[in-house]
C-alpha cells in the first residue's frame, strides 16, 4: 500500500516537473520592470539643465493630470526616432505634461540635440551621474514612465516610443 | 558532396543500430551462452561509420566547406587550424555528432570487454543503449542536422567569435562530453540488470571501470572549465554557480555517490537497489543538464544560441527515458536487507552518498525553483551564489571530517582504537588553523571550521601515505590523492576567499590609486593592431610597498571587427605563491577607465588541488588494468 | 544517538547563520551579490556596462549615507524588483527554496538512522 502511494507521487512529480519545464521553454527570458506599475514614483529632486538654481521634485508633478518622464541622451540613436511621438502628445492631449531627464551627457551637446529635432518637454532636468535613473528604476536608454495625478506609474515604457506605444498612451489619458 | 556523404553516413549508423537491435532481440532467445559474432561485427561497423561521419564533419571545417551551413555559421578561413578543428565540437550540432561517437564507443567497448559476464545482461545494455542512440540520431536528423547543405554557398563563414579560440576551450567540452554522454552506458547496464535479474557484486564489476571512466573525465572537464574561466572571462573568479556550471555538476555528485557505493556493492553485496537507481539518475541528469542549456529556458553566460525546437525534442527524449527507467524500475525491484553497522567502512560511504545527494538536491533546485515560480506565479527571482554557498559550504565541514576518518574503518565491524588517532589529528589541526588565524590575520568562526576540517583530513592523508609506503600496498593511494586533493581545494580556496585583496575603482591615465600595501600607476595607454583584432593596452604600474617590488602590468580591450565584439583580457601574473590580476573596462564617453585589481594568494594551488582530485581517479583506472 | 542528531541540527543552524552574518558592510560584496539587468548572468561586480557603473554609484552613495546591505537591497528590490539581487530572500514565496534542501538531508539522515537501527536489533536477536 505504501509503496503504492510512493509510485504515484513519484510519477505525478515527475509528469508536473516535465509539464513546467515544457511550459517553461515558451516564456520570455528577459526580465523587465513591468512589475513597477501600480507603485508609486519616490522622492527626487532634479535640477534645470540650464539654470542650476531652478529644480522640481515629485510634489510638483502632483499638478498634472498625467506626466510622462522621458529619459534621454544625445548620444543615444533610438531618442532621436521617439523624438517626434514626444512632440505629438503635447500637441494632441493638454492633460499630459512632459519631463525630459537629460541622462549621462553634456549640457551643450543636450541643448544642441533639442535645438535640432524641437523641444516637446515641460522641463529638462539633468542626471550627469545616472544616480537619479535608478531613482526610477531605469536601466536603458530612452525610457518613459507615465505617471498620474497620485504618482502613481501606469506605464513603463523600455526602448524608444513607437507608434503602437504611442497609441496607447493617449488611450491611458483620455 | 561532404553534405551528402555526411547524411548517408548518419543513416547507414541508424540503420546499423536499428540491426543491431534486431539482432541482439533475437539473439536473446537462442539457448547458447555467447553473443552471435554477427552483433560484434554490426557493433564495429557501427562504431567505424559514427567516426567517419565525424570525420566528415572536421574534414569539411578544415577546408572551410561553406556548403555545410554548419561550417558556415561556425567557422572562418582566418580561423587558425587547431581553432578550425576545434570548431567542429564548440556547436550545438557538431556536439550532438560528438555526443553520438561516444555513445556509439562506449557501447561497443563495453561489448567487448565484458565477455566475463551474463550474455542476457549484456544483450539488453546493448539493444537499451542503441535504443538510446537511436534517439539522439533522430534529433540529429530531423533538428539539429550539422550535415545540412546551403546554397548558393557562401564565400565567408560567420565564425570566428575571439572568445571561442582558446585551448582550453577547445577540450573542455570533448571532455566533459565523455563524462556526460560516457554514463549512459551504465544507464542502459542497470535496465539490464533489471531486466536480466543480473545483479550484485557481478554487475558492479561490470559497470566499475566506466563509472570511473566517466567520472575522471567529467572531473577533468569542470576542471578545465574552471580554468578558462578565470583566465579568459576577467572577473577573476572561477565559479559562478551560473547554471550551465550547475547543470555539470549534477551529474558529478550522483556519479561520485555511486563510485562510492559501487565500492560497498563490489565488497558486500548490497546496497544494490540504491546503486541502480544512482546510475539511472546519473545519465537523467545529463539529460536533464542539456535540457536546460541548450532550450533557452535559462538565462546564462554560457548558453548556445538557444532554439525552443531543441527544446521540445530533447524534452522528449527526457521523458520517454524518465517514464521507461520508472516502470522498469517498479516493475523489477526487489527489497533488500541491508546490514549496516555504525563503526563500518559501508555506513561511512552510506554517509558520502546522504552528503552528495544533499548536494545534488540543494544544487537542482537552486536551477529549477527560479523556472518553476516563473511560470507557476510569473514571478522572476534570481538564485545565484549567496543561496549555494549559505547552503552548501557548512555542509562541507562534516564532510571532510567524515572523508578522513570513514576509510580508517574497516568492513563491518571496528574498533575504538582508531579513536585515539583521530583526537590526536584534531588537535594538530587545531594548532595549525590557530597558527595560520594568530599571524595572518582573523576570520569568522565557520572559516575557522573550515581551516581545521579541511587541514584534518589533509593530515589524515598524509599519515596514510606514509602508512602505504612503509607497508608498500598501493592500492590506498589513488583514494589518499584524491581525498588530499579535496581537503586541499577546500584549504586553498579558504585561504583565497579569506586573504584576497580586490579593489574596484576608476582611473584616468597619468593617475595613482593607493591601496593598503600596493599602489597602482596608470602610467599610459597604447593602441596595437593585431591581425583581426585592435587593441588598447593599459600600461601599469604595481608597486608593492611590503617588499618594494614592482611589476608591470598590461591589461587590454579587445576590438575585434568580424564578428564585431569587445573583449577584455585581463593581466594575470600568476606566481606560485599568488596571483596578481587586473582588468580594464573604458567608461562610457568618459576618460575614465574602471579597474578591478585582485591579489589572489595560492590561486595556483587551487588548480593543482583540484588535478590532484581527478588524479587520483585517473591512478585508480591505470592500477586496476595492472 | 539523540544527543548526536541535536548536535547535528543545532551545528547546521549555526554555521549557516554564521556565514549568513560575515562580510557585511563590504562594498564588493554587495556588487557581487547584485545582478547587471542588461547582461546575461553577470553580476554588477563582473559587469563592465554602463547599468553597472550607475548602480555601483548609488551603492557607494547609500553606503556613505550609513545604510546596511538589506537596506541597500531592499531599495534596489523595490526599483527592479526581486530579480535583481542573487540571494533570494526568505519570504513566503521562497520558501519550498530554503526548505528542501534541509528537508532532504533530515530526510537522508533519518533513513540512515533507521538502517543502523535495525541492523542494531537484528543482530542483538
Amino acid at each position: 500500500m505504501k509503496n503504492n502511494i510512493l509510485k504515484i507521487v513519484i510519477f505525478s512529480f515527475v509528469i508536473f516537473s516535465l509539464l513546467v519545464f515544457w511550459q517553461g521553454l515558451k516564456k520570455n527570458n528577459n526580465y523587465d520592470t513591468k512589475n513597477l506599475i501600480g507603485s508609486k514614483i519616490s522622492k527626487f529632486h532634479l535640477i534645470e539643465i540650464n539654470n542650476i538654481n531652478q529644480y522640481i521634485s515629485e510634489e510638483d508633478l502632483k499638478k498634472n493630470k498625467f506626466t510622462l518622464i522621458n529619459f534621454f541622451a544625445s548620444w543615444c540613436a533610438p531618442c532621436r526616432t521617439e523624438h517626434k511621438y514626444l512632440l505629438s502628445l503635447t500637441s494632441k492631449n493638454k492633460d499630459i505634461k512632459i519631463v525630459g531627464i537629460n541622462f549621462k551627457d553634456k549640457k551643450k551637446n543636450a541643448i544642441n540635440f533639442l535645438e535640432e529635432l524641437g523641444n516637446p518637454y515641460n522641463f529638462v532636468g539633468k542626471d550627469e551621474d545616472g544616480k537619479i535613473s535608478i531613482l526610477f528604476g531605469i536601466y536603458g536608454i530612452p525610457e518613459s514612465i507615465l505617471i498620474d495625478s497620485d504618482l502613481t506609474i501606469i506605464k513603463k515604457i523600455v526602448g524608444p516610443i513607437d507608434n503602437i506605444q504611442y497609441n496607447e498612451i493617449l488611450k491611458l489619458v483620455q | 558532396m561532404l553534405s551528402n556523404i555526411g547524411i548517408a553516413l548518419v543513416i547507414l549508423v541508424s540503420i546499423l543500430s536499428s540491426l543491431i537491435i534486431y539482432t541482439a532481440s533475437v539473439n536473446l532467445k537462442t539457448s547458447k551462452q555467447v553473443i552471435s559474432k554477427n552483433i560484434y561485427t554490426l557493433s564495429l561497423f557501427q562504431t567505424t561509420f559514427t567516426a567517419l561521419s565525424f570525420f566528415t564533419l572536421i574534414i569539411g571545417f578544415i577546408n572551410s566547406d561553406f556548403s555545410l551551413i554548419n561550417v558556415y555559421e561556425n567557422s572562418h578561413t582566418a580561423k587558425p587550424f587547431f581553432y578550425k578543428i576545434a570548431g567542429t565540437w564548440g556547436n550545438h550540432e557538431g556536439s550532438l555528432l560528438l555526443w553520438i561517437n561516444i555513445l556509439v564507443i562506449f557501447s561497443y567497448l563495453f561489448l567487448i570487454f565484458n565477455h566475463s559476464h551474463d550474455k542476457k545482461f549484456r544483450l539488453y545494455t546493448l539493444i537499451i543503449q542503441n535504443t538510446l542512440i537511436l534517439g539522439f540520431l533522430f534529433f540529429l536528423l530531423l533538428n539539429s542536422n550539422p550535415f545540412n547543405s546551403i546554397y548558393p554557398i557562401p564565400l565567408e563563414g560567420l565564425g570566428l567569435n575571439p572568445i571561442l579560440q582558446d585551448p582550453a576551450l577547445a577540450i573542455h567540452p570533448p571532455l566533459l562530453y565523455v563524462g556526460f554522454v560516457g554514463c549512459s552506458i551504465y544507464f542502459s547496464a542497470a535496465m539490464a540488470s533489471l531486466i536480466s535479474g543480473y545483479g550484485g557484486k557481478l554487475f558492479a564489476k561490470s559497470i566499475k571501470t566506466w563509472v570511473k571512466i566517466s567520472w575522471c573525465f567529467q572531473t577533468l572537464g569542470i576542471i578545465v572549465g574552471s580554468i578558462w574561466a578565470y583566465y579568459e572571462l576577467g572577473w577573476g573568479g572561477f565559479w559562478f554557480w551560473d547554471p550551465v556550471e550547475n547543470a555539470s555538476l549534477l551529474p558529478w555528485f550522483a556519479i561520485t555517490a555511486l563510485m562510492h557505493s559501487l565500492i560497498v556493492l563490489e565488497k558486500r553485496n548490497t546496497l544494490y537497489t540504491w546503486v541502480i537507481i544512482l546510475c539511472l539518475s546519473v545519465f537523467i541528469l545529463s539529460v536533464t543538464g542539456t535540457f536546460l542549456v541548450r532550450s533557452g529556458i535559462l538565462n546564462s553566460v554560457h548558453t548556445f544560441a538557444s532554439d525552443p525546437s531543441r527544446g521540445i525534442y530533447i524534452l522528449l527524449y527526457l521523458s520517454l527515458m524518465i517514464f521507461s527507467a520508472l516502470i522498469i524500475f517498479f516493475l523489477k525491484y526487489k527489497k533488500e536487507t541491508n546490514n549496516f553497522n555504525l563503526r563500518s567502512r559501508e555506513t561511512f560511504i552510506l554517509a558520502n552518498n546522504w552528503f552528495m545527494v544533499f548536494f545534488l538536491v540543494t544544487v537542482l533546485i537552486g536551477i529549477l525553483y527560479p523556472i518553476f515560480l516563473d511560470v507557476l506565479t510569473n514571478v522572476k527571482i534570481s538564485v545565484g551564489p549567496p543561496f549555494f554557498n549559505i547552503v552548501i559550504i557548512p555542509l562541507v565541514i562534516p564532510l571532510m571530517f567524515l572523508m578522513a576518518i570513514g576509510p580508517k574503518f574497516g568492513w563491518i565491524k571496528s574498533q575504538n582504537k582508531i579513536l585515539y588517532k583521530i583526537l590526536i589529528l584534531i588537535c594538530g589541526a587545531i594548532v595549525i588553523n590557530l597558527f595560520i588565524f594568530y599571524f595572518f590575520g582573523a576570520y569568522s568562526l565557520l572559516s575557522n571550521l573550515i581551516f581545521i576540517a579541511a587541514i584534518f583530513l589533509i593530515l589524515h592523508s598524509f599519515s596514510d601515505i606514509i602508512k602505504s609506503i612503509k607497508k608498500k600496498v598501493r592500492f590506498e593511494l589513488p583514494r589518499i590523492i584524491s581525498h588530499l586533493g579535496f581537503g586541499l581545494l577546500v584549504f586553498f580556496i579558504g585561504i583565497n576567499h579569506q586573504f584576497s585583496i580586490e579593489e574596484d575603482f576608476n582611473l584616468k591615465v597619468g593617475e595613482v590609486k593607493k591601496m593598503n600595501n600596493y599602489e597602482i600607476n596608470f602610467e599610459e595607454l597604447k593602441t596595437k593592431e593585431n591581425k583581426n583584432y585592435k587593441a588598447v593596452i593599459g600600461i601599469f604600474k604595481l608597486i608593492n610597498h611590503r617588499n618594494n617590488l614592482t611589476q608591470n602590468l598590461k591589461p587590454e580591450i579587445r576590438i575585434y571587427s568580424n564578428p564585431e565584439t569587445l573583449t577584455y583580457e585581463a593581466a594575470i601574473k600568476t606566481k606560485i605563491t599568488s596571483d596578481l590580476y587586473l582588468t580594464m573596462s573604458n567608461v562610457s564617453r568618459s576618460d575614465y577607465y574602471n579597474i578591478k585589481f585582485q591579489h589572489k594568494p595560492f590561486m595556483i594551488w587551487i588548480w593543482i588541488s583540484a588535478l590532484m582530485i581527478a588524479l587520483g581517479g585517473f591512478i585508480q583506472l591505470i592500477l586496476k588494468k595492472k | 544517538m539523540k544527543i548526536k542528531i541535536f548536535f547535528f541540527i543545532s551545528y547546521i543552524l549555526i554555521a549557516t547563520s554564521a556565514y549568513t552574518s560575515e562580510n557585511q558592510n563590504n562594498l564588493l560584496e554587495v556588487y557581487k551579490n547584485l545582478r547587471c539587468l542588461v547582461c546575461q548572468g553577470q553580476s554588477i561586480a563582473d559587469s563592465n556596462s554602463d547599468f553597472a557603473a550607475t548602480i555601483k554609484l548609488v551603492v557607494q552613495d547609500q553606503f556613505k549615507e550609513g545604510k546596511t546591505e538589506d537596506e541597500i537591497y531592499k531599495f534596489l528590490t523595490s526599483k527592479y524588483g526581486e530579480w535583481i539581487v542573487y540571494q533570494p530572500s526568505f519570504s513566503k514565496n521562497n520558501f519550498l527554496l530554503w526548505f528542501l534542501p534541509y528537508a532532504v538531508l533530515i530526510f537522508g539522515g533519518f533513513i540512515i538512522f533507521a538502517i543502523v537501527r535495525k541492523t542494531k536489533y537484528n543482530r542483538v536477536n
